[in-house]
């Protein structure tokens, strides 16, 4: 079979950011109407390679070609007026507009002395929609939107615009498994019209179910790929990390205290930023030298549970005990008061919440134990002494360089969360929060931290695990809750359970999983 | 927080190959230059007005050089100019490094200076060890209430300091014009006299080389403050906790520190340092308080925290910058309107900022 | 009649006030700061009387007042949009270099740094009927009123009804989402800098020629005071222009009560406690655009 002539070519593409090489002498052709997939770890390129295509870098060296003719591309309208449509990992819409108006911005139907018409925008919009079948209220404020639907408006907008070329980064990331479902439906019959589709991710098995040909990156360079068919998750696997996959780290018969727990949580209910109820009456502990795994698909209200936890976000009721004694559940900016009772936190969103990146890492060190006597004895901080204390630390911690006076911004200090680790876990708190721990990590890494957290399990702390990697929950945890709309709805353990089931009661499908 | 208020980090998804490990001292080189950059640009346009009136640029600055720090009087005349913009510099830095922009040290500034000037003429016939130590606090409690109400309002409502410390200056003006109907002396805008205890000496009676000029004890006590506040920020964990605050609250709320705390502890300091500001007028030069007598040396605050990076060294030094730029605005007006150096000092600002990102970039593409 | 007269005076005092809070609430939409106002609306003042004394017409004051105003909005934006410095600090910076500027400039046309010579005012239009109608009738003869009325309905209209508003506002709340389709943010937020440097440059004419000169820091925080009506105002042309009104009539009041031994002070303070209030959510909540005061770096977008 003869290979048609490629819809989009790009040639040798070469980008760097100072020191980095983001893409390193990349070439990728996509068949007209093929579902082609890019994966890749986290940092391997893929986004800087997909930006380049739409304009919004541009490469230090190589070339682009579109219907076979090389095309310079500026900036997006260059690339959309070449047909090339992108839906953004970070969704770009303007909240407080509509949906017509945010479809069809930059391409607004006019009215006399450039008015806009929001009439034949509504029009438009809903007649595209139902084309593609792709359901939305063309009045509705984007901020009023579920995940999905906006997910939809920018496929949308992408079509308005006339894609013929649509790029997806990462479009799996946000959604409940029943908006993929839908997401795949979609695309298939965009494929069918004719569309050619760029998904990027790094789930495999998305790969395997929708895409046919795959191109592999890792560290900035093309390593592989070819027809779907010819390959499986393994070998993918394989290409992507640069070695066969070592398994996860094996889990070891631990020694179970019979102590008192050390977290416990009672009939706890939280509400997220909308004031919503995100956590509804939760209760469970966590012993003494026990993991526990809490599964479940992202925005069921484990983000919640851990700031609340944390004491980052006030619980509406419930309790909260740690080490036996009571915590104030329902008070507001109480972090400061669960880091004396010996809760440790590695939060989600590292560089958000878990440094300051213009710190220096020994002051990062300092974060959240700022009023320990060990690290600022007197009533006066000294920088040297600081340093000194924490340099251990950070090397225990494989933080490269471990100098505690370089800025934490630095790329160089090593993996941000391997710093929070070297903070928090030598804390010596009886409680260690641990939210999506490994999540954009490489693999060193990851094994690295999950060595971390059996060895603090080992000694007798309590450890939470929340997560929305079943590998991770089943191979750390000792005991596993899966978390569904801000309930506990299933506990088992890792011997009597499997992927599959875990994932039916993370989707609400109990009465499945109980067959 | 919410996946919609993540900040996208740049370049996304970049792998970490390899880091120059000079790369940051060279970009911070390449950034602390900004500053002298700037004041180089500014003088140069400056240079383009003086041509313009048919004067020569080289002269008038000489002149301006050697009037305002080459003789003892002119020093002493920029120490005295530089005096309140230490405070005011320091104050609206303290701010900065909580995350706040303080435009309010202005009329901060003015309130101190009125309630010293109120304090010093209520307690006058006391002795100093007494009437002095009340009256630098009254100016300092004045301005620390004055800045903490914008502080309790952006912790309590997270109403934006900016607009509201632009509010409360016009209000300290109508303010003090409003309580000067029962204080100021018949037929003028000025208070009584402050009783002599509370004078603040001037510095020529220890230095003779500065006869005549106004410096007084306030220098000192501007010092004092600079040296506190480096102190407070870089070794205390009150500083520590601010500093968190400004550079990233999200992981300063993570780290246990109160943000609204944080916001209504730093304004009130800031406000409390500007304030002070007051008594250099009020204590060691006039012994009053009258209308006006700020003279824009809280905005001009703002100009010396920029340029002096936020950092109490660097606020002294971009103060006596502009104190000897004030001074030898007086000294040219024969020649070149002073109203030129109002004219520096604004481009000063606007350069000082523009060439601070405009050298990052630049640093960032070199890296 | 004499109540008439009040609110005709408070009319006309809230013309600047209304022309640079409009321009504020364009630009803002757009996501730029402008705490400029005050020094454009210096400029503008200053320009009018150069363009006036030199010209003996009151339109060529006018005009040169509007490019000194866009000129200064110009400058607001190379240091904003281009430099991508912070806005709130180049404001302040462009007010200093106002007040040094004018007086530099009045010091050598006029060889005095508080006053210039005295210039013609605009002249009156005559709307017949309309003309006459007791108290009010010469305040709509008075060209800039119309013209301050006819632009707050214009830029009610361009802000929320034409593609341009619609691209800014986008601009104002997710600049990266309008760059990925295309759009210019530099360009439009330009825009709105120059449009707002236009209108504020015009409440300076207007100014100038209600006093038929210029005087040292004659806007006397007039800038920030219209800064604030459009905060109050909810950043909306019309919200803006009804909070001018309300600070107008507070102003008017004011000089009523000169005299009578009212603290005048008092009133003086009104615009600044009603926009605290605003501010801190006593009058409804005043949301600023989203992207507000946050310069755009295309390559982080």
């Amino acid at each position: 079979m003869t290979a048609p002539a490629p819809a989009v070519s790009l040639r040798h593409i070469t980008r760097r950011f100072g020191p980095v090489v983001a893409n390193d002498d990349v070439s990728l052709d996509l068949a007209p109407g093929e579902i082609h997939a890019l994966v890749g770890e986290n940092g391997a390129g893929k986004s800087t390679l997909v930006r380049v295509l739409y304009g919004l870098l541009q490469p230090d060296a190589g070339s682009i070609e579109v219907d076979g003719r090389t095309v310079r591309i500026h900036r997006p309208a260059d690339a959309m007026r070449l047909g090339l449509g992108m839906v953004h990992q970070h969704f770009m819409l303007v909240g407080p507009l509509t949906v017509a108006e945010n479809v069809t911005l930059a391409r607004e139907p006019g009215a006399a002395l450039g008015g806009f018409s929001p009439a034949r925008a509504e029009r438009a919009v809903a007649a595209l929609a139902e084309r593609h079948r792709l359901p939305v209220d063309p009045r509705a404020r984007i901020a009023s939107l579920s995940v999905g639907a906006q997910q939809r408006v920018e496929i949308l907008k992408a079509l308005y615009h006339g894609a013929r070329v649509l790029i997806l980064d990462e479009p799996t990331a946000v959604l409940t498994p029943h908006e993929v479902d839908d997401l795949f439906r979609v695309l298939r019959e965009l494929q069918g019209n004719g569309t050619t589709i760029v998904l990027i991710t790094h789930k495999l098995a998305e790969v395997m179910a929708l895409a046919q040909r795959v191109t592999v990156m890792r560290a900035g360079r093309v390593v592989g790929g070819g027809p779907v068919a010819s390959l499986t998750v393994e070998r993918l696997a394989e290409l992507m990390v640069g070695r066969p996959i070592p398994p996860l780290h094996a889990r070891t018969g631990a020694p179970r205290s019979s102590e008192a727990p050390l977290l416990e949580v009672r009939m706890l209910d939280v509400s997220d930023e909308r004031g919503l109820a995100a956590v509804k009456r939760v209760s469970f502990e966590v012993e003494a030298g026990e993991i526990v795994g809490i599964a479940g698909v992202e925005g069921n209200g484990q983000h919640e549970l851990v700031e609340c936890l944390a004491g980052l976000r006030p619980a509406v009721r419930g309790e909260i005990l740690v080490a036996g004694r009571r915590c104030d559940a329902c008070a507001p900016h109480a972090a400061r008061e669960r880091f004396a009772a010996g809760v440790a936190h590695i939060p989600s969103d590292r560089l958000h919440r878990g440094l300051v990146p213009d710190m220096t890492l020994a002051e990062n060190f300092l974060l959240g134990r700022q009023r320990e006597r060990t690290l600022v004895p007197g009533a006066l901080l000294a920088p040297g002494a600081l340093a000194a204390l924490a340099a251990p630390r950070l090397a225990e911690y494989d933080v490269r360089p471990p100098g505690p006076a370089r800025r934490a911004r630095q790329r160089s200090g090593g993996n941000p969360q391997k710093r929070i680790a070297a903070r928090e876990l030598t804390r010596g708190a009886a409680v260690v929060l641990a939210a999506h721990p490994t999540r954009g990590v490489d693999l060193g890494a990851m094994a690295f931290i999950h060595q971390r957290l059996l060895r603090e399990r080992d000694a007798g702390r309590a450890v939470l695990l929340v997560s929305s990697e079943l590998s991770e929950i089943l191979a750390l945890s000792d005991r596993i809750f899966v978390m569904y709309e801000g309930r506990l709805v299933h506990e088992t353990r890792p011997a009597e359970t499997d992927e599959r089931t875990l994932g039916l009661y993370m989707t609400g499908r109990q009465k499945e999983a109980r067959t | 927080m919410s996946a919609a208020t993540e900040r996208p980090a740049a370049p996304a998804g970049t792998p970490v190959r390899r880091a120059g490990p000079g790369a940051d001292t060279r970009r911070a080189l390449l950034t602390a230059l900004a500053p002298v950059v700037a004041v180089a640009l500014s003088l140069a346009l400056g240079a383009i007005f003086i041509l313009a009136i048919g004067e020569d640029p080289l002269a008038i600055y000489a002149l301006m050089l050697r009037e305002s720090l080459g003789t003892g009087y002119g020093l002493g005349q920029t120490l005295f100019k530089a005096t309140p913009l230490v405070f005011t510099g320091l104050a609206v830095a303290l701010g900065f490094r909580a995350g706040l922009f303080n435009i309010g040290v202005e009329g901060q500034l003015y309130l101190g200076g009125l309630a010293a000037a109120l304090a010093g003429a209520a307690l006058a016939g006391r002795p100093a060890v007494v009437l002095l130590p009340l009256t630098l606090l009254a100016a300092a409690a004045a301005g620390a209430a004055w800045g903490a109400l914008p502080g309790y309002l952006k912790a309590r409502f997270g109403a934006h300091e900016v607009i509201n410390t632009i509010m409360l200056n016009f209000i300290a003006f109508a303010l003090a014009s409003f309580v000067g109907r029962w204080v100021f002396q018949p037929a003028t805008v000025r208070t009584a006299e402050i009783g002599a205890g509370a004078h603040l000496a001037r510095l020529d009676a220890l230095f003779p080389a500065l006869r005549g000029s106004p410096v007084n004890l306030a220098l000192l006590l501007a010092a004092a403050c600079a040296a506190g506040v480096g102190l407070l920020l870089f070794r205390t964990r009150t500083g520590y906790e601010l500093r968190a605050v400004g550079l990233n609250a999200a992981a300063a709320e993570y780290g246990g520190v109160s943000i609204g705390r944080a916001q209504l502890v730093a304004m009130t300091l800031s406000g409390a340092i500007a304030g002070l500001g007051g008594v250099n007028f009020v204590l060691g030069y006039k012994h009053y308080f009258e209308l006006g007598f700020s003279a824009g040396a809280g905005f001009l605050g703002i100009a010396v925290a920029l340029l002096g990076r936020n950092h109490p060294a660097g606020v002294v030094v971009a103060a006596l910058f502009f104190g000897a730029l004030s001074y030898g605005g007086l000294v040219i007006n024969q020649r070149v309107p002073k109203e030129l150096v109002e004219v520096l000092q604004a481009l000063v600002i606007l350069l000082a900022i523009s060439a601070q990102q405009v050298m990052e970039r630049a640093a960032r593409r070199l890296a | 009649m004499s109540l008439l007269l009040f609110l005709a005076a408070a009319l006309r005092i809230s013309v600047p006030y209304t022309l640079a809070a409009l321009g504020a609430a364009i630009n803002e939409r757009g996501g730029v700061i402008n705490i400029a106002l005050e020094g454009m609306m210096l400029n503008g003042a200053l320009a009018y009387v150069l363009g006036a004394h030199f010209s003996g017409n009151p339109w060529a004051g006018v005009a040169a007042a509007v490019a000194a105003g866009v000129a200064t909005g110009a400058l607001h934006a190379l240091v904003t949009v281009v430099a991508r410095a912070d806005q709130i600090t180049s404001g302040l910076g462009i007010n200093l270099l106002a007040a040094g500027l004018t007086k530099f400039v009045l010091t050598q046309v006029f060889h005095s740094s508080s006053n210039s010579a005295r210039v013609v005012g605009l002249p009156d239009w005559d709307l017949g009927a309309l003309s006459s109608i007791p108290g009010l009738g010469p305040v709509f003869s008075t060209p800039l009123v119309l013209a301050a009325i006819a632009l707050v309905l214009a830029g009610q209209w361009l802000l929320f009804r034409s593609v341009f508003g619609l691209r800014l506002r986008s601009i104002g709340e997710r600049p990266e989402a309008a760059a990925t389709l295309g759009l210019r943010v530099s360009g439009y937020r330009t825009l709105g800098v120059l449009i707002s440097g236009a209108l504020a440059g015009l409440a300076g004419a207007w100014l100038a020629s209600e006093q038929h000169s210029f005087t040292d820091g004659m806007t006397g925080g007039r800038g920030y005071i219209a800064l604030a009506a459009m905060i109050v105002g909810k950043w909306s042309p019309l919200g803006a222009a009804a909070a001018c009104l309300l600070f107008g009539t507070a102003e008017a009041l004011q000089i009523t009560l000169q005299g009578s031994g009212f603290p005048s002070e008092l009133l003086q303070m009104m615009p600044y406690l009603v926009t605290m209030l605003a501010l801190a959510g006593f009058i409804g909540r005043a949301t600023a655009p989203r992207a507000i005061g946050v310069p755009y770096d295309p390559e982080q977008g």
